[in-house]
């Protein structure tokens, strides 16, 4: 098996995680958290799947998916922004409410037959790069770009520009960006809304690109709540994090791959597919994430960094301690 | 126009459950209208659950069988959630708590033939150690590094599910079959239907000793929650954690022993889905009881008889939603409900004023 061509295929399958965490990125990094992306990653996968199966075309599948994505986590910002509701239990009722509803408006979808899909092309130019070039630029799938484009976007907006400082100040300590006039209620909407769009967006990299199919909550299988682990993980850094992303990706890729090989290095493979033993293999992405996050917690003791200092706590003007 | 929410100064007994009512109620109807928007019949499928749950003895009967996990895993989030863990793992921890009962019986711990009078007790200490451990690992981790108990406790729940499809499609599988074989009789907990001998009204109905596990839970921990200097504490470090670390209170160790109790809660209600229910442990034995357990302890506001009441309500929604079509139509109607849920917490705690615009006012 060619290595570049497995990492090729991590890279692309880390992109779903990529998407989904860089929105709760955003979302927590405004002071929100969101529990509920697994849930808005159903519901995108769904209705991406849906739409490009109805009308042929993928392209009105992933807007509508990210719209469905968007849509939900408003719930979520009413709930836990506008009636201070606790953001942990809003969330968890977000995940059941998206996973009840994609199987609902999945019923019978499973059987719909091969979709179009979103386009794969290889970058002319960048693909000669050495290493990275087969890995990143070749015949990967126009969202893969798009997520590759994205980091380092999000990166340069959250650190680098004052939109982003607003961004920051509205997670750390909202009374003081309400003191500079900074609109703390309108920008944590816009955050959560974004991470609902990129959820959705997640979703529909799964059905539309990645592994095409509607497979009910199958389809996301706990990738939303890895993402969630990422975030602590990436210690809301989108850089750090995309690094992880990939990484798990490359991890599911491996699961997938190596049950397809008959031996390894002469020796029978027990994780042959169809043997019980795959079933410690599906073990692994779920324990390498609390691998991570034990690693990301400690660190972040050690060098004094965390969470957003206002994450999980509504804002109300004029209240002690918000 | 603004909307303020003013912090209520003495809240009133009956409101909140009064508004839980309402919230039930409201959820149901949202919950009517989706289905109607995607070309259900909601008036059908609602009448359907009601009597498919309650309309006579044997499916009442059906309902408490579907019950009894559902008090057990909610009791296990209740206690929890009381002191502001979020252990969202009752599935998982059920899960092994059904493995470790059944691996009395096969694996096997016990030899064949030992009577029923040691063999249900072992298997309820198997199942309930079993998901304690399975509770501790997330505590620990929680207590000592601060690791935060959502992630972890929701990754061992798909970590539990891969631990027990390996059992069953591999080491125990019967016959090839995603299940093993059947247990022996010594292994089941008696049921109703097993007194028809002297009680004839009794033939068939499926309601075991599991039920009666699940009450004698709620009892003592309504009593140790209330009465205790245990319960006094649980209850201080959940309503500020702070203040009960100056008292003195060891709160780490509080958190590790709780997420153990909150385990065996829940291995003991997967003990009692193994022994009491199928028989014989197989793939897909929980229809999500853990992660409906956490909507069951938030309807209860962590109350354990209120987790009863909960339990038999959604015990009919899971048993009667099983032949409602789409099948995802039970998950939502509870996703709705904990929304409902939520927004009545907020009505309880503020009070809601609509303003018009100041000057408007002045």
């Amino acid at each position: 098996m060619d290595l570049s061509l497995i990492l090729a295929a991590g890279v692309a399958s880390g992109t779903v995680l990529l998407f989904a965490a860089l929105g709760e990125i955003f979302a927590e990094r405004a002071g929100v958290l969101n529990l509920g992306v697994e849930g808005m990653m159903l519901i995108g996968a769904v209705a991406g799947f849906s739409v490009a199966a109805s009308t042929g075309n993928p392209w009105v599948g992933l807007i509508v998916a990210m719209l469905a994505g968007g849509l939900l986590s408003l719930v979520h910002a009413v709930v836990t922004i506008h009636l201070r509701a606790d953001q942990v239990i809003s969330g968890l009722a977000l995940t059941f409410l998206g996973t009840g509803l994609a199987r609902v408006l999945g019923d019978g979808l499973s059987s719909a037959g091969p979709v179009a899909t979103i386009p794969r092309v290889t970058i002319p130019v960048l693909v000669e790069l050495p290493l990275l070039g087969p890995i990143l630029f070749r015949d990967q799938s126009v969202l893969t770009y798009v997520g590759l484009v994205l980091v380092p976007l999000a990166w340069y907006w959250i650190d680098r520009t004052r939109p982003g400082l607003h961004l920051r100040a509205v997670g750390e300590r909202p009374a003081a960006a309400d003191a500079q006039g900074v609109n703390v209620i309108r920008l944590r909407y816009g955050y959560v809304l974004i991470g609902g769009l990129l959820a959705g967006l997640a979703g529909a990299t799964i059905t539309l690109a990645i592994s095409p199919g509607w497979f009910g909550d199958q389809t996301v299988g706990g990738r939303g709540w890895i993402a969630v682990g990422l975030v602590i993980f990436a210690q809301w850094s989108p850089i750090r994090m995309a690094i992880g992303a990939y990484l798990f990706g490359a991890i599911f890729r491996f699961i997938l791959d190596i049950q397809g090989v008959p031996t390894i290095i002469g020796i029978a493979n027990p994780f042959l597919a169809g043997r019980s033993a795959t079933f410690f293999l599906e073990m692994l992405p779920y324990l390498f994430v609390i691998i991570v996050v034990v690693l990301g917690s400690r660190e972040a003791l050690r060098r004094r960094v965390g969470a957003p200092a206002a994450l999980g706590i509504p804002y109300v003007r004029g209240e002690r301690g918000a | 126009m603004t909307i303020r929410l003013e912090p209520r100064e003495d809240v009133a007994r009956w409101l909140s459950p009064v508004l839980t009512v309402v919230a039930i109620v409201v959820a149901l109807a949202i919950g009517a209208v989706v289905l109607a928007l995607v070309g259900g019949d909601p008036v059908r499928a609602y009448l359907h659950i009601f009597d498919a749950a309650f309309g006579d003895l044997g499916v009442l009967s059906d309902t408490l069988v579907k019950a009894t996990p559902l008090i057990l895993t909610g009791l296990a989030c209740a206690l929890a959630f009381r002191m502001r863990l979020w252990n969202i793992g009752a599935e998982g921890q059920f899960l092994l708590g059904a493995w470790g009962a059944s691996a009395i019986v096969l694996l096997p711990i016990l030899p064949a033939g030992t009577p029923a009078i040691v063999t249900i007790p072992a298997m309820m200490l198997a199942g309930a150690v079993a998901g304690a451990l399975w509770g501790i690992v997330p505590g620990v981790l929680k207590a000592r590094l601060g690791v935060n108990e959502i992630i972890t406790t929701l990754m061992l729940n798909y970590v539990a599910l891969a631990w027990v499809q390996f059992w069953v499609f591999g080491p125990w599988s019967e016959g090839g079959f995603q299940q093993t074989a059947p247990f022996p009789r010594e292994a089941w907990l008696p049921r109703l239907s097993d007194f028809a001998g002297q009680f004839p009204v009794l033939a068939g109905l499926t309601t075991h000793l599991g039920l009666v596990f699940a009450l004698i839970a709620a009892a003592i921990m309504s009593v140790v929650i209330s009465r205790t200097r245990w319960g006094y504490e649980i209850r201080l470090i959940g309503d500020n954690a702070r203040a009960a670390r100056y008292a003195g209170i060891d709160t780490a160790r509080y958190i590790i022993v709780i997420f153990a109790i909150s385990g065996a809660l829940a291995g003991l209600a997967g003990m009692s889905e193994v022994s009491g229910v199928v028989h014989r442990l197989q793939d897909r034995i929980s229809p999500g009881y853990g992660f409906t357990a956490i909507i069951i302890a938030y309807l209860a506001r962590f109350g354990p008889w209120q987790v009863v009441v909960a339990s038999v309500l959604f015990g009919a929604l899971i048993l009667a939603g099983r032949e409602i079509q789409p099948s995802g139509v039970p998950a939502m109607i509870q996703g709705i409900v904990l929304f409902c849920l939520i927004v009545a917490d907020v009505l309880v705690r503020y009070r809601v004023r609509i303003q018009r615009s100041v000057a408007a006012t002045a």
